[in-house]
């Protein structure tokens, strides 16, 4: 299985490219467009501002590439930042057009009642698993967070787990080829990896 | 809503756990990344490596303790101790470590911590506080009154593993942390440090009514009911020697907090 993790300048990829190899999957990471393609799973990781990250795609050509693959229905798997710009549009750095693959909008917790950013473990309620990247695992689950912006995805079908942090937000999403984690799922022990490791068998070849 | 986290530390030098450990089964009873294992087997949320390498080697020492450690435990984890320099920042963030502490060199240049935080984000810089109760008048005089020692001042903070008096304010510089840019501050009693007589929880607490950003609890934790009670008012709290010496675990701190009613994962 060829997996390739993206590299477009915007945080941290060795924790994932360490959680899966600790999977037994070696990543290869690359700002390559053309290697997009020819990958049977894109893993697009990304920390810090979306407007910086936004530019990055496009300064390295990412964009088309990125939407091509994922409507082409070949698995992706998002974290963080690669998981709020899958979406039409962010509040962040002034309003930023994320990839537009899902409608939805992603918005700033409000700090009135709440520390901003969201730092640690919360609860993950499992409301659509499709699948299974949940099953077996023990109830309640949680994952690691280090977020300002939570995504409000649309069409609800597509939430996988649900979160409560002043507001309730999607903190995951899942569809037969996407799953998008808002938790750092490279960053949340076992239940983190044992998301990843299912999705990956879901699309072993 | 967030859990309340328990954070386990070790310190370390020379890529070894220097103190406090009687894992006398353990293959290599100083090895912090067999340690971290241990500890997040148990249920640690996030580990704290503090480096009290003292030698020229000490960068390089620490981000292969980093790397071994990312490579292994999928939990986040800091790395602190004498970090002085945007370059050590990011070499340690490379190399895994999900954040880092600023105690001393945060003192001497405040903007390392807005450095890091802009670069960075604010979720990677600790602003960590080794603070000790104002028993007489400050001998230094600072001259930044948003930060110096007052008539009204009830603890001083010290810097260089606490050796050096200050004349800052640690409720201040508290704040002052949180504007420069870290996300968390990580705040130490000198007083209780190894004292066993719980954590000082009204230094915990001056702390918390002054930021907005979390505060990790460290230094005087004797047993499972002094962890508790501080989570009454810290974020997380830091263990070290009650884990280190096996007078309780991590699961055994969680299942008793649980019970007084903290949200633990």
């Amino acid at each position: 299985m060829k997996v390739t993790i993206l590299d477009y300048g915007v945080g941290n990829l060795g924790s994932v490219r360490n959680a899966l190899l600790c999977l037994g999957v070696e990543a290869s990471v690359t700002s390559d467009a053309r290697l997009i393609d020819s990958s049977d799973l894109l893993v697009v990781p990304g920390q810090g501002a979306a407007g910086d990250a936004m530019a990055a795609l496009k300064s390295h050509g990412l964009v088309a590439p990125i939407q091509d693959y994922i409507r082409s229905g070949r698995p992706y798997f998002g974290i963080c930042l690669g998981y709020q710009l899958l979406f039409d549009f962010t509040e962040e750095d002034g309003g930023i057009h994320g990839l537009g693959l899902f409608s939805g909008q992603v918005k700033r917790f409000d700090s009135r009642d709440i520390k901003v950013p969201q730092m640690g473990w919360n609860q993950l309620d499992v409301v659509n698993d499709p699948l299974e990247l949940a099953s077996g695992l023990d109830q309640p689950l949680f994952g690691y967070f280090a977020n300002s912006y939570y995504v409000e995805p649309e069409d609800p079908s597509i939430v996988f787990t649900q979160t409560d942090y002043g507001t309730r937000f999607a903190s995951s999403i899942q569809t037969a080829t996407v799953l998008g984690c808002q938790f750092h799922p490279e960053k949340s022990g076992a239940v983190g990896l044992h998301i990843i490791k299912e999705f990956l068998n879901r699309h072993a070849h | 809503m967030l859990t309340k986290r328990i954070i386990p530390c070790l310190d370390v030098a020379n890529g070894r756990v220097v103190k406090g450990t009687n894992f006398v089964d353990l293959r290599d009873a100083g090895d912090p990344v067999e340690l971290a294992r241990i500890y997040n087997t148990q249920g640690a949320d996030e580990l704290v490596f503090l480096d009290i390498t003292a030698t020229h080697e000490k960068r390089d020492v620490l981000r292969s303790l980093v790397e071994r450690v990312a490579s292994e435990v999928f939990i986040p984890f800091t790395v602190g101790g004498g970090i002085g320099d945007i370059d050590t920042i990011k070499i340690l963030l490379d190399a895994g470590a999900d954040k880092v502490s600023i105690n001393s060199a945060a003192v001497r240049t405040p903007e390392l911590v807005t450095m890091a935080g802009t670069k960075y984000g604010a979720q990677c810089v600790v602003g960590a506080i080794d603070a000790k109760r104002v028993s007489t008048e400050a001998k230094i005089s600072v001259s930044d009154p948003g930060i110096a020692v007052d008539s009204s001042s009830e603890f001083e903070i010290y810097t260089h593993g606490g050796r050096q008096a200050t004349g800052i304010d640690a409720v201040k510089w508290a704040k002052r942390l949180a504007e420069l840019g870290a996300g968390e501050l990580l705040v130490t009693s000198m007083d209780r440090d190894g004292t066993k007589v719980g954590y000082d929880i009204e230094l915990t607490q001056r702390i918390c009514e002054e930021v907005r950003i979390p505060v990790i609890a460290s230094g005087g934790a004797g047993s499972i009911g002094d962890i508790s009670d501080v989570l009454h008012v810290a974020d997380a709290a830091l263990v070290a020697s009650l884990l280190h010496y096996r007078e309780t675990t991590v699961a055994e701190i969680k299942a008793e907090s649980r019970r007084d009613g903290h949200w633990m994962r």
